[in-house]
């Protein structure tokens, strides 16, 4: 019960009270906005959200996510370079 | 792009398993002595089953499933108070459906509803507001379940009754907070953890700064973390990086949704409509003090025990069940006599078997079949 869902924010309403519609997997849900709105609903349009129990929590931060993916994709390239321990394959 | 699928990457996965198996081996002396790092979330036992990542590892690292699951320490004395409540006849008692199924003494939820009170799951507490709205003849009673991840929406939609001069709505508050149950069980002497996979949501709305004593006193390394399997993987190894290094600190592996300083917005609401109990119980772990939460005097109005005056109940563990032990690392789901047995999810005798983010529950369902 603990887990959110990403979305991206598709309307708004005129204040923060009123419910805006986010796209979470192509459904359209009214989720609560007034976590994550510190100046005007309408800025928040075309951002991602972190949506739980009917209000948005938290605003992704895309940058956050494209450094971390770009860290493990450098793990990757440097793991392919060395060769496994011996006796140990990580999948089995 | 949804930030599911690219953190769920097979060949990056591949990648953060042999760097994972890399470091296990450069700590030689774990091999005696396995590595037990506690994820607290129920959230990640239900990740780390459902992928399967506790196979992936070395075998000198375990998984200690924490207290992170706030349907398995509802103690059985707070399902008898609501079914109390939802007898009342003008009474519609709404709640998520995770604690549909969790047994009191006299029953479930789910079982009070088969025989008529008029109990309803919703998705949201503003749905239970907007029942409110739409029956006004009727007491709608929303039951507050969780940690700090859905007291905000409980705090929010209370504000919203307010607003709204909805007085026919009132919060059953069984909210519980985290950090004074993680200090009590490093306070317990034969607990042993060496590091803490910290809850992503709880942390979206506290920030890192609660988890400090962790790393301060304790010398324990702490890294919050996401639910997708890189998530896990990669906290994981951050927390290896810090005991191989001799490291103690507070990392943040989720930081595209965990800002540092948490939910600024959230933390004031919670402020104005929360305030700490003197003590509060947990099924499995007994009574800690401060870990819960209560309406303060400026929202006492929309308090459902004030409104309906439950009895208090206290109501025994079976001694047979082993659901503390579980909870706190001393002992694996199948090592519990009841498990498989008297208590499977679909006649769930402990709390840890009602929820699918349970220990036990996820046992169940992923390693029936080698228990
Ligand atoms: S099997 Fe059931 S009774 Fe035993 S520890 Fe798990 S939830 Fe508790």
């Amino acid at each position: 019960m603990c887990l959110g869902v990403p979305g991206k924010v598709i309307s708004v309403g005129e204040d923060l009270h009123q419910l805006a519609t986010v796209d979470v997997c192509g459904v359209s849900l009214r989720v609560n906005i007034a976590l994550v709105c510190e100046d005007s609903p309408q800025a928040l349009i075309g951002q991602w959200v972190l949506v739980h129990v009917g209000f948005a929590m938290s605003l992704l931060d895309e940058q956050e996510a494209l450094e971390m993916l770009a860290a493990l994709e450098q793990l990757r390239a440097v793991g392919l370079e060395r060769p496994m321990p011996e006796g140990k394959d990580a999948l089995h | 792009m949804r930030y599911i699928d690219e953190f769920r990457d097979p060949a990056l996965t591949e990648a953060l398993l042999q760097r994972i198996a890399q470091l296990m081996l450069l700590m030689p002396e774990r091999q005696q002595l396995p590595l037990q790092i506690m994820e607290v979330c129920g959230g990640h036992t239900h990740a780390i089953f459902k992928f399967g990542l506790d196979r992936l590892l070395p075998d000198n690292l375990e998984f200690i499933h924490g207290p992170g699951c706030p349907v398995c320490v509802l103690p059985m004395g707070r399902i008898d108070s609501c079914l109390e409540i939802a007898a009342h006849p003008e009474v519609i008692f709404c709640t998520y459906g995770d604690a549909m199924r969790v047994r009191g003494r006299h029953g479930s939820l789910l079982d009070a509803r088969r025989q008529g009170a008029d109990i309803r799951v919703v998705y949201s507490p503003l749905d239970a507001l907007q029942l409110a709205a739409d029956n006004p003849q009727r007491e709608v009673v929303f039951f507050g379940l969780g940690f700090e991840t859905t007291m905000p929406a409980s705090a929010l939609t209370l504000q919203q009754a307010r607003r709204r001069s909805l007085t026919n709505f009132s919060l059953f508050c069984q909210h519980i907070t985290l950090i004074p149950t993680l200090r009590s069980l490093l306070q317990q002497p034969d607990v042993r953890i060496d590091g803490f996979l910290a809850p992503g949501h709880v942390s979206m709305v506290i920030g890192n700064a609660p988890y400090g004593f962790i790393a301060e006193n304790y010398h324990k390394p702490l890294v919050v973390t996401g639910f997708e399997p890189l998530d896990i993987l990669q906290g994981l190894l951050m927390l290896l990086e810090q005991l191989h290094a001799g490291r103690s600190a507070v990392e943040n592996q989720y930081r595209r949704i965990v800002p540092e300083q948490g939910n600024r917005l959230a933390q004031q609401a919670l402020a104005e409509v929360f305030c700490l109990k003197a003590s509060s119980e947990w099924r499995g772990l007994g009574e800690i003090a401060h870990s819960g939460v209560q309406l303060t005097p400026g929202y006492a109005e929309f308090d459902a025990e004030r409104r309906f005056h439950p009895q208090a109940q206290q109501v025994a563990d079976d001694p047979r069940s082993r659901c503390g032990e579980v909870l706190t690392g001393r002992c694996k789901p199948d090592a519990c006599p009841l498990f498989g047995k008297q208590c499977t999810p679909s006649n769930a005798f402990g709390a840890l078997m009602v929820s699918s983010e349970g220990a036990c529950a996820a046992y169940y369902q992923y390693r029936r079949e080698t228990a």
